[in-house]
């Protein structure tokens, strides 16, 4: 039987981690850091688990460390959020080009300035260039289970990749919802002991991690970071579908929730898909208009082709990012599934919006008016600005 | 949404609005619902306003959005009363809970014409008796249960005992006196 409990989304995470009671965790213990190191060091001091955990004088020393832990042969990682991350920056590259499976548990909030600690997918966004793979979670319950089948993922023989596990700052992380967590003996059942195949520590394989490759080599070895990235795709279906057996939820790249039907879609990741659900439900339930929703789980590897199909019989498109690219033209996200209809020869009207830059609110009724929106812009075929603001002060 | 209870309260940093709102959430859930309890985070200093939510309901909730036009309204310290707009959006069929010596008549002049229920509770006075000493988390929340109903009494004190028994493993000696607050309070709240 599944625990019934009311966790954070920190709490929840930091739950998982438990379970899987991995060998390291370096972390950098104090702000812009969240509680999920805290909650794992008491899990440490009160001896539920034995992993090693080494606090660092920064998030450059927290990456370097789990990296250098990870090479040695040890299931590594490490939490942070927003200029966290930030700092992260160079070893995020270096990690994922030596192809280590850590997982950082990752709070999405702005980065400075103005100073703000809201939520925000701006620092996150900014790594989607790194090599990780990044799984995104609209509440605790899929932060939880995105974290319980992140290690499975990042180790998997064809993968061997850093997994990013991003939910979003206060609303998940510190909000308290319900939520069901899977037994002890079934995570580490599934989770299972960490079996490096090559490995620092391994006195019968000399090897060198993170070497130096001159240009003749240099290419092949991103060339191999995409074909692992490419085969994460097959490795995150069937990961996902072995945890629906013993958690009886079911994960994919993303959700689509009433949008067989669609005339309308919104696209958008992480807590904010909660609220435009509500939105969905009432739309239809009062006008009947035929509106959904396709929610991005698995952001990297990017789901192109299949995002393209889900979308395809929908009239017009709204993509929703909670970042700002500062391209002048829109998002990360509204770019790339945008690109992705024009190559799946889809021409739609389509409509890019940032919104909830540091904390700011969404509603269901700000949602309904994109609805409202997108049913004007399928019916005239005008797209007044194919980039715009939601909820701003002007 | 239909069948969902939102919850507001104003407090101000250092008071207990936050650890107030999860204590409902968590009771509430261990009352069998779907709930969330959520701080609106911001600057965060002792004695500066803050705004904590709750949402009970017996279906799922998926909206991650703070609450506009909540049922209920609690305002943990009345002084916020002169600063903060405690009634914009609350449910006219709803009801605003304050902490306060004088009675509901007196405060209700100040909540800008509010028509819905208005009721006082002196969680100095009972938490005092109680406690020997003022910490308003407790009758609050006493209070807003009794008003709002989101469960009933009996369910709530069970609850509530068995959360301090586990809080307070290490002094159960507060356990009582924190009993008697919420007691003292289903009494006090004129509803």
């Amino acid at each position: 039987m599944a625990i019934r409990e009311r966790l954070s989304g920190n709490e929840a995470v930091a739950y998982a981690i438990k379970q899987i009671n991995p060998d390291v965790m370096p972390a950098f213990p104090i702000t812009p850091s969240t509680e999920i190191p805290q909650y794992v060091a008491s899990y440490i001091a009160n001896g539920e688990i034995d992993t090693e955990f080494i606090h660092v004088e920064s998030e450059h020393s927290s990456m370097s460390a789990t990296i250098g832990a990870s090479a040695a042969g040890a299931r590594a990682l490490t939490a942070t959020s927003s200029c966290g991350l930030a700092l992260m920056w160079e070893e995020l590259y270096v990690a994922a080009s030596n192809r280590l499976p850590v997982v950082l548990a990752l709070v999405n909030r702005a980065l400075s300035g103005p100073i703000n600690i809201n939520a925000d997918h701006s620092d996150s966004m900014g790594a989607r260039d790194s090599g990780w793979i990044q799984i995104y979670a609209e509440s605790n319950q899929e932060a939880y289970d995105n974290f319980v089948q992140s290690f499975r993922i990042a180790e998997h023989k064809d993968v061997k990749l850093p997994v990013m596990i991003c939910q979003d700052g206060f609303i998940t992380s510190h909000g308290v919802e319900n939520i069901e967590l899977v037994e002890d003996d079934l995570v580490k059942g599934f989770v299972g002991e960490y079996e490096p195949e090559h490995y620092l520590l391994n006195a019968n394989e000399a090897m060198a991690v993170g070497p130096y490759a001159v240009s003749n080599y240099y290419m092949e070895s991103k060339r191999a970071q995409t074909e692992a990235l490419h085969n994460a795709k097959r490795v995150i279906l069937e990961i996902a579908e072995e945890y629906e057996k013993i958690s009886g939820r079911k994960y994919g790249f993303f959700e689509e929730y009433k949008l067989d039907d669609a005339d309308y879609a919104i696209v958008i990741i992480g807590s904010a898909a909660g609220t435009c659900k509500a939105a969905v439900d009432e739309i239809r339930e009062k006008t009947g208009k035929k509106v959904g929703i396709l929610k991005i789980r698995v952001f990297r590897p990017f789901p192109e082709e299949e995002i393209a199909q889900a979308l395809k019989n929908v009239k017009s498109v709204a993509i929703l990012d909670r970042s700002e690219m500062f391209a002048g033209t829109g998002g990360p996200l509204g770019a790339e599934v945008t690109a992705a209809l024009y190559r799946a020869g889809m021409f739609k009207e389509v409509v890019n919006y940032i919104y909830g830059l540091g904390g700011r609110d969404i509603t269901v009724s700000d949602f309904e008016d994109v609805y409202d929106e997108l049913a004007r812009m399928a019916q005239t075929h005008e797209v007044r600005d194919n980039y715009k603001y939601i909820g701003l002060r002007e | 949404m239909k069948n969902t209870v939102e919850i507001r309260w104003h407090g101000r940093g250092g008071q207990g609005a936050k650890t107030a709102a999860l204590l409902l959430a968590d009771v509430a859930f261990k009352a069998g619902k779907y709930v969330q309890g959520f701080p609106e985070y911001g600057p965060e200093r002792m004695g500066a306003p803050i705004t904590a939510y709750n949402r009970i309901s017996d279906d799922k909730i998926t909206v991650h959005s703070n609450i506009y036009e909540p049922d209920y309204v609690v305002v943990v310290d009345e002084g916020l009363l002169d600063s903060i707009d405690v009634t914009s959006g609350v449910n006219p069929e709803g009801a605003i809970v304050v902490n306060s010596a004088k009675p509901a008549s007196e405060i209700a002049p100040k909540l800008r014409g509010y028509k819905g229920g208005v009721y006082t509770v002196d969680a100095r006075k009972i938490s005092v008796a109680a406690l020997g000493k003022y910490f308003p988390n407790s009758p609050m929340l006493a209070a807003i249960v009794a008003v709002s109903k989101v469960m009933d009494r009996d369910q709530f004190l069970n609850e509530m005992e068995a959360s301090y028994r586990h809080k307070f493993s290490k002094k159960p000696e507060v356990i009582e006196g924190n009993m008697n607050a919420l007691r003292m309070t289903f009494e006090e709240v004129n509803v």
